[in-house]
């Protein structure tokens, strides 16, 4: 009656075996590295580079323990942290700004471990230390920015259709224009509905005027809310890059905010810096006529940038646009052969600057470029093939879909960007977040040990196999945490030590009805069955309850709770899998075979 | 061992009448005090900075103090953090002009008259936020209870679940009193214990409900509160040693935990205390004035009866 089938007790001892390996690398610990990411798309991460960055590193005699490539970067591993810092400085200077090199902790863990995805628990900010940013989005400002366009653009198109009108003005979120009479106003509705496919029209008289309102579309705030989000996620990203920071965490939460989480960072200051910065864009004309190689001399009146790929091309200094001058830029197809294109909406000043500038220069080259902190990078330099006029630019050719994805959003991350502010910043410096681990680590193994001793002396042998239970429901609970990479903060520190607390609930109430068949006279191996039979259905409801705390706690908790949260729904399920087939694996081992049973010591 | 040897059943549904009032004495006294004194709310909630610096020696406060009043911060809170060289900041959303950019202010300042100040924590949190995170918890509240309300329902009767959940809230409400008496900091740590909580009370009355179904299968022909009484004396056993392990756990938070977790491990202390009792002497007499009977688990046996038929 107590023997599980072969197939029962390899299932506990897979999970267990599973659950011990995946819980080693947390033993290891983690040791400074640093990472080197290539920033230009024709570069790879590749053997090449693994070897440039051994031969730098070996050239300046700082020894990493060990050095890796993936998918997107070299890590080269230090005993110290001082040696990681010579040796960031030392890539820096050698490998220049193309590159990205990065401080990072890589886990110590040996490579069999490594290369079976077992890799330590990932730590929260609270734990490793690094600041937090909630970033709110300005959207009123992005959708009052897109209808003042449309409200200047509508003007140009009704001047150059010769359409009668008395006025424009924009009041909140509706556009109104006058007409002194029904005939020109009708036409200016055809000729502005046509125009504006974002917009939609009603009319109104009002005191002998005709009026013809005009608000977003749902969908068109939608899609500029969207793309505003969009926009400034793209912007964060590139500027992270330049912090150097390893594994940033950028991204979106709820409609209009962005989460940007940066480990490591202690200079908050610079961060915000970074991140609060605007980037500006111009259009300026390529000058073809010289030649220019690299360190030669630059002509009078122009100067030289790189584009993304590196190459250096010699743009003039006068600036025919900015990048306010740039309504929209979106990605799409060219009308007349479907290759990639992106379509730019410039307002109504930029659109006439625009077809005097390609009035003159057909043939030439134009260059778009994208200045940060004062240094300009060429987003694109197409070739004008003829005059363009109306403030509708394309730009084609050579470009894959992703291609023109990516240029886009530059061109719109610097010309549209929708405002930023902080609104919330969390910064935990490293030594407090050393701090953190030992107090949660101390009172979860203190708690833990009490406990034990408490069950050992109450239960006696039961108690030793519901404590056993209990460091099974641990290493259970702390592979999956590494398994699933979720993060472990310190309230999920404190979730653990709780689980651990409430877990033990299930043994005691198998103990508890164990001893009362006892006492009820039936026989120790029946008492031991209908135990364990008697106290699942409770051990079950009272779980689910608990799953159901865990399952809100996780979808309307914000950080913290959050951490907490995945902490308790793991951790019942681990304990439900420990407290049951675990303990009574290890029951049925111990009693299981034993025909005559008369006395079991459960105290 | 055996704490709890028990021969006979202890008459809890007798003292029904006595618990019921002890019981709402302290949750009035404990909306009492939330009604008066209101919850001190931490920064999460109500937004504004809080810092949190290192010095190499004890930290003169009133000197920190001086220190702030002289950019302008007279408003801010001074305090030591656990130790005397730790001190905690907090600055009050409407003293800060500054939004994000206040710490750097306060760290320049700081560093001028000691060097050795470090910066080990900021929280900065905008009033839009902290408004969200009061709605998101209240959301969390109530999905919690309905579906604690749901799943009982399912799985024993509208009856359990109700009287379950009014015990669990109480639970709940007392808890929050207490914070709003001694004016402890409630904060988003604190609030994912307040629900812990609840599940676990929950767990409490999931039990004895458990032990009272099966009595009403087992014990026929016997008197509904003799039943109950049954129940509770039988899992009493199970219930403390339950609650003294998860105890032992919390304390070792509480003194260990850091400040961080003391006032969760807190929260959790208070919230053990009073679901034994409120499983026990809440759940169970509300279970009885609910009208709770056999006929809610057991169809009853239809009787034979005769037929006349044309």
């Amino acid at each position: 009656m107590n023997r599980y089938p072969l197939w029962k007790n390899l299932l506990v001892l897979a999970a267990l075996v599973l659950g011990f390996i995946y819980t080693l690398p947390n033993f290891y610990g983690e040791a400074p590295a640093v990472q080197v990411l290539p920033l230009r798309s024709n570069l790879k991460a590749d053997a090449a580079l693994l070897a440039r960055v051994e031969d730098v590193l070996k050239a300046a005699q700082l020894n990493p323990e060990a050095m890796s490539l993936d998918a997107t970067s070299v890590k080269a591993r230090f005993n110290d942290t001082d040696t990681q810092i010579k040796a960031k400085d030392v890539l820096h200077a050698q490998l220049g700004e193309d590159y990205m090199v990065a401080l990072n902790l890589l886990a110590r863990s040996p490579q069999w471990l490594t290369s079976m995805n077992a890799l330590p628990m990932y730590l929260g900010l609270d734990l490793r230390g690094g600041v937090h940013f909630l970033l709110q989005i300005d959207m009123k400002g992005a959708l009052d920015k897109a209808l003042e366009s449309d409200s200047s653009d509508m003007r140009s198109s009704l001047r150059e259709a010769n359409i009668p009108y008395s006025g424009v003005s924009r009041d909140g979120s509706m556009i109104t224009t006058r007409f002194r009479d029904a005939g020109s106003r009708d036409k200016g509705e055809a000729e502005l509905n046509q125009r504006f496919s974002g917009l939609e029209f009603s009319t109104r008289e009002e005191g002998g005027e005709y009026l013809l309102l005009a608000h977003l579309k749902q969908q068109e705030q939608i899609r500029i809310q969207e793309s505003a989000v969009q926009q400034n996620l793209v912007t964060l990203r590139n500027r992270v890059n330049e912090l150097g920071v390893a594994e940033p965490v950028i991204q979106q939460q709820g409609a209009d905010r962005i989460v940007v989480q940066l480990p490591g960072v202690q200079d908050t200051a610079r961060a915000k810096d970074i991140l609060g910065r605007t980037a500006t864009l111009e259009v300026r004309l390529v000058d073809d006529e010289h030649h220019y190689a690299e360190g030669g001399i630059i002509p009078f009146g122009t100067e030289v940038f790189k584009d993304r790929d590196g190459t250096p091309l010699l743009v003039k200094k006068s600036v025919i646009l900015t990048g306010e001058r740039i309504n929209d830029a979106q990605p799409g197809f060219d009308s007349r052969n479907n290759e990639p294109a992106v379509h730019i909406n410039l307002d109504a000043i930029g659109a006439r600057k625009f077809k005097e500038a390609t009035r003159e220069n057909v043939g030439k080259r134009m260059a778009i470029i994208l200045f940060e902190k004062g240094k300009g990078e060429i987003v694109t330099a197409p070739v004008i093939r003829e005059e363009i006029g109306g403030g509708r630019v394309q730009i084609s050719g050579k470009m894959n879909t992703e291609e023109a994805k990516d240029t886009s959003l530059l061109l719109r991350a610097g010309a549209l960007a929708a405002p930023m502010e902080i609104v919330e910043e969390r910064t935990v410096g490293p030594s407090l977040g050393a701090d953190n681990i030992a107090r949660g680590f101390h009172s979860t193994w203190i708690g833990f040990t009490a406990i034990a001793i408490f069950m050992v002396i109450y239960y006696l042998l039961f108690g030793g196999v519901s404590v056993l239970a209990l460091g099974a429901n641990l290493l259970l609970l702390v592979a999956l945490m590494s398994m699933l990479q979720a993060t472990l903060t310190l309230p999920g520190m404190a979730g653990i030590a709780l689980t651990l607390g409430m877990a033990i609930d299930s043994n005691v109430l198998i103990n508890e009805r164990i001893r009362e068949e006892l006492r009820n006279g039936v026989p120790p191996q029946t008492a031991i069955h209908e135990g364990y039979e008697h106290a699942f259905a409770t051990i079950l409801d009272s779980n689910i309850t608990a799953l159901i705390v865990g399952v809100a706690l996780f979808m309307f908790g914000s950080g913290p709770v959050k951490g907490f949260a995945v902490v308790l729904c793991l951790g019942i399920l681990t304990s439900i899998f420990s407290a049951v087939l675990v303990s009574r694996a290890l029951v049925n081992l111990i009693y299981g075979r034993k025909a005559r049973l008369n006395k079991i010591a459960i105290g | 061992m055996e704490l709890f040897k028990i021969k006979k059943d202890i008459p809890f549904m007798s003292y029904g009448r006595y618990t019921t009032t002890i019981s709402l004495v302290t949750f009035l006294f404990a909306v009492f005090f939330l009604a008066t004194k209101g919850l001190n709310f931490g920064v999460d909630f109500t937004g504004g900075t809080v810092m949190e610096v290192h010095y190499a020696q004890s930290a003169d406060l009133d000197k920190v103090r001086g220190q702030l009043g002289s950019i302008g911060l007279n408003a801010a809170q001074v305090q030591n953090f656990g130790s005397s060289k730790d001190v905690l900041i907090q600055v009050p959303l409407k003293q800060n002009k500054a939004g994000s950019k206040l710490s750097e202010q306060v760290m320049e300042a700081l560093h001028q008259q000691d060097a050795s100040a470090e910066l080990r924590r900021v929280e900065f949190v905008g009033p839009q936020v902290g408004k969200d995170l009061v709605e998101n918890g209240a959301m969390a509240l109530l999905l919690v209870s309905l579906g604690i309300v749901g799943y009982l329902w399912l799985r024993f009767e509208w009856k359990f679940g109700l009287a379950a959940i009014v015990a669990n809230l109480h639970d709940v409400v007392i808890i929050l009193g207490f914070f709003a008496f001694f004016q402890w900091e409630f904060s988003l740590t604190v609030l994912s214990a307040v629900l812990a909580v609840l599940g676990y009370s929950v767990n409490e009355s999931v039990v004895v409900f458990d032990r009272i179904r099966e009595n009403f299968r087992k014990m026929r022909k016997t008197e509904v509160n003799v039943i109950i009484d049954n129940a509770i004396t039988r899992t009493m056993s199970r219930t403390v040693i339950t609650h003294a392990c998860t105890q032992m756990m919390v304390t070792s938070m509480l003194f260990l935990g850091g400040e961080t977790l003391h006032y969760f491990a807190l929260a959790l202390t208070i919230g053990i205390l009073f679901s034994i009792y409120s499983s026990v002497l809440v759940a169970s007499p509300l279970l009885m004035m609910f009208g709770v009977s056999r006929e809610d688990f057991i169809k009853p046996e239809k009787a034979e009866v005769e037929e006349v038929l044309p």
